[in-house]
C-alpha cells in the first residue's frame, strides 16, 4: 500500500466533525456574551450615567476579569470542549490564552518562565490584529481622508 | 536480525500507580492510585518523578529487595530529554539506562533489559515507564488550561506509572521472544492522528514477528497492541487485511481499555504507560490467555517537526510473553 492509498484508507476511518452543528453552538454561544456584554454596557451608561467609551472599555475589563478567573479554576477548557470556539472568539479568548500560559509556566521563574510564555499563545493575535490594524489605518486614511 | 528468543528471562513483579481518571475508568485493581495530578509535589513533572519513585520503591519493598540487588534500570518516558526517568533514577545507585521511544518505550525497555538477562553475569533488571497527563499536554499541545477543540481522533495521554521486575530466577510469566520494529513513515503529519500514524507500524512490526517464529495471528490468545486509540484500531485491521490479507479475531488495545464510554478521553488512552497499566491489571490478570503479544507502537514526532509540516516516523516493538502453570 503506497501513501495515497493508506491516506485513503485514514480518511475513510476518520470520524467527521459534525461543522454545521459546532458553527451553530458556536454562533450561540458567542452571541449570548456578546449579548450580556451589551446588556452590562446599557445598564452603565443608563443607571451610571456613563460616556459610552468609557462603559466599553469598563465592559472589557470585566469580560477580561471572568474569563482568567475561571480559566484558574480550571472550568474554561471544559466548556470549551463543550460548546466549541464560541467561548473563545470574543475577548475571552484572549484573556484566557494568557492566563493559561502564566499559570503553566510561573514556577519556572518570573522572567525565564511566566514572563519569557506569557504571550505564548496570544502572541500571535498581538502580532497580526496590528498588522491588520496599521494597514486599516492607511485604507481608512485613502478612503476618508 | 529483527527478532530474538529468550531462553530464560521471566517477570517476576510488577507494580502500578494509576491517575485519579484512569482510577475511575474500566480497571479497578490498580495496586496504587493517585488522588490528585499534583501526588503532594510542586509541579506536573515534579509529581511524575514522584510517580516513578514510587513504583520503584514498591517494587524493591514488595520482594524484599535492595537496591544493589538490581543489575540495571531501564526507564523512559515523554518529557524533554526524558528528564523524569533521569530525575527519578537519580534517587538510586543503580546502573541506568534512558530510552525514548515515545509510547513503546515500555517495551523497548523489556526487550532490552531480557537481552541483559540473556548473558552472563546479570540477574536483575527494573523496566519501568510512565506518563502524566499534563506534562505530556504542555510539553506537546497547550497549556493545561487552555481550551483548544480537539479533533475526535485525539488521544488522551494517560497518567501513571508501571514498572517490572525481570528476573533470569524461573517465575510465572515468561518473556518468550522480542521483534524490534523498523521506523515506518506513511505520510502522515497530523500528530492529532497518532492512531493513523502508528498503525502501519504495529502492522509492519506484527507481521515480521509472525514470520521470523512461523507463527500463525491465533497462536496468541490476544494480540495487545500499545496505543492506536479507536480509530487506529480500526485502520490497523483493515490495513492488516488489505496489506497482508491477515483477518485478526484476537486483537485488543490498551487505549480502548482503560477509559469508559462516558469519559471524555476523545478517541482513547495513549502513553507509554497505558500498555503496561492494561497489561499488568487486566490482560495479565485474565487467566484465559496464556499466550500474550504485546505491541508497543509510538509516534515520534517533536512540536518542532511537526510545526515544519514534516510527515510523522512510527516505531512498534514487539514481545512475546507466555504465562506458566
Amino acid at each position: 500500500m503506497n501513501k495515497d492509498e493508506y491516506k485513503k484508507l485514514v480518511d475513510q476511518f476518520t470520524p467527521k466533525e459534525n461543522k454545521m452543528r459546532n458553527a451553530f453552538v458556536s454562533f450561540l454561544v458567542g452571541g449570548l456574551i456578546g449579548f450580556v456584554g451589551q446588556v452590562i454596557v446599557t445598564i452603565m451608561t443608563t443607571s451610571f450615567e456613563m460616556e459610552l467609551v468609557e462603559a466599553c472599555s469598563w465592559l472589557c475589563i470585566i469580560i477580561i476579569f471572568i474569563a482568567s478567573f475561571l480559566t484558574s479554576l480550571g472550568f474554561f477548557d471544559n466548556w470549551v470542549t463543550k460548546v466549541k470556539a464560541g467561548l473563545i472568539v470574543p475577548t475571552t479568548g484572549f484573556a484566557h490564552s494568557i492566563t493559561s500560559a502564566a499559570l503553566d509556566y510561573k514556577k519556572e521563574g518570573m522572567i525565564t518562565g511566566l514572563g519569557a510564555n506569557f504571550f505564548k499563545l496570544a502572541g500571535s493575535v498581538l502580532l497580526y490584529g496590528i498588522i491588520a490594524a496599521f494597514f486599516l489605518a492607511i485604507f481608512g486614511g485613502i478612503i476618508y481622508g | 536480525m529483527d527478532s530474538m528468543k529468550f531462553s530464560n528471562v521471566f517477570i517476576k513483579d510488577s507494580f502500578s500507580v494509576a491517575g485519579p481518571l484512569e482510577s475511575q475508568g474500566q480497571i479497578k485493581t490498580y495496586p496504587l492510585v493517585m488522588d490528585d495530578y499534583y501526588y503532594h509535589e510542586k509541579t506536573f513533572e515534579q509529581a511524575e518523578v514522584k510517580m516513578q519513585r514510587v513504583v520503584m520503591d514498591n517494587l524493591l519493598l514488595r520482594n524484599k529487595l535492595l537496591e544493589s540487588d538490581i543489575d540495571y534500570l531501564i526507564s523512559g518516558d515523554l518529557s524533554n530529554q526524558i528528564s523524569v526517568s533521569s530525575y527519578a533514577a537519580s534517587a538510586y545507585q543503580i546502573p541506568f539506562l534512558g530510552i525514548y521511544s515515545a509510547c513503546a518505550s515500555f517495551v523497548e525497555s523489556l526487550i532490552l533489559g531480557a537481552k541483559l538477562l540473556d548473558g552472563r553475569g546479570s540477574r536483575k533488571v527494573i523496566a519501568m515507564t510512565s506518563s502524566h497527563n499534563l506534562t505530556a499536554e504542555k510539553q506537546f499541545r497547550f497549556p493545561v488550561e487552555y481550551g483548544a477543540p480537539k479533533p475526535k481522533t485525539t488521544t488522551f495521554t494517560a497518567t501513571g506509572a508501571s514498572g517490572a521486575i525481570l528476573t533470569k530466577d524461573s517465575d510465572k510469566i515468561k518473556i518468550e521472544g522480542a521483534t524490534i520494529g523498523k521506523i515506518v513513515d506513511m505520510g502522515i503529519k497530523d500528530a492529532t492522528h497518532m492512531g493513523a500514524v502508528m498503525a502501519p507500524a504495529a502492522a509492519q512490526t506484527l507481521m515480521q514477528h509472525l514470520t521470523d517464529f512461523n507463527r500463525k495471528p491465533d497462536y496468541y490468545d490476544v494480540i495487545l497492541t500499545g496505543d492506536l486509540g479507536s480509530v487506529g484500531c480500526e485502520i490497523f485491521r483493515e490495513y492488516m487485511q488489505r496489506t497482508y490479507g491477515v483477518k485478526l479475531k484476537n486483537h485488543m488495545d490498551a487505549a480502548t481499555e482503560i477509559y469508559l464510554d462516558g469519559q471524555e478521553v476523545y478517541a482513547g488512552a495513549s502513553g507509554p504507560v497505558a500498555l503496561p497499566l492494561v497489561l499488568f491489571n487486566k490482560t495479565l490478570k485474565n487467566g484465559r490467555f496464556k499466550k500474550i503479544l504485546i505491541i508497543g507502537t509510538g509516534s515520534l514526532h517533536s512540536p518542532t517537526f511537526v510545526n515544519q509540516k514534516i510527515s510523522i516516523p512510527a516505531i512498534a516493538h514487539a514481545v512475546s510473553l507466555e504465562v506458566l502453570k
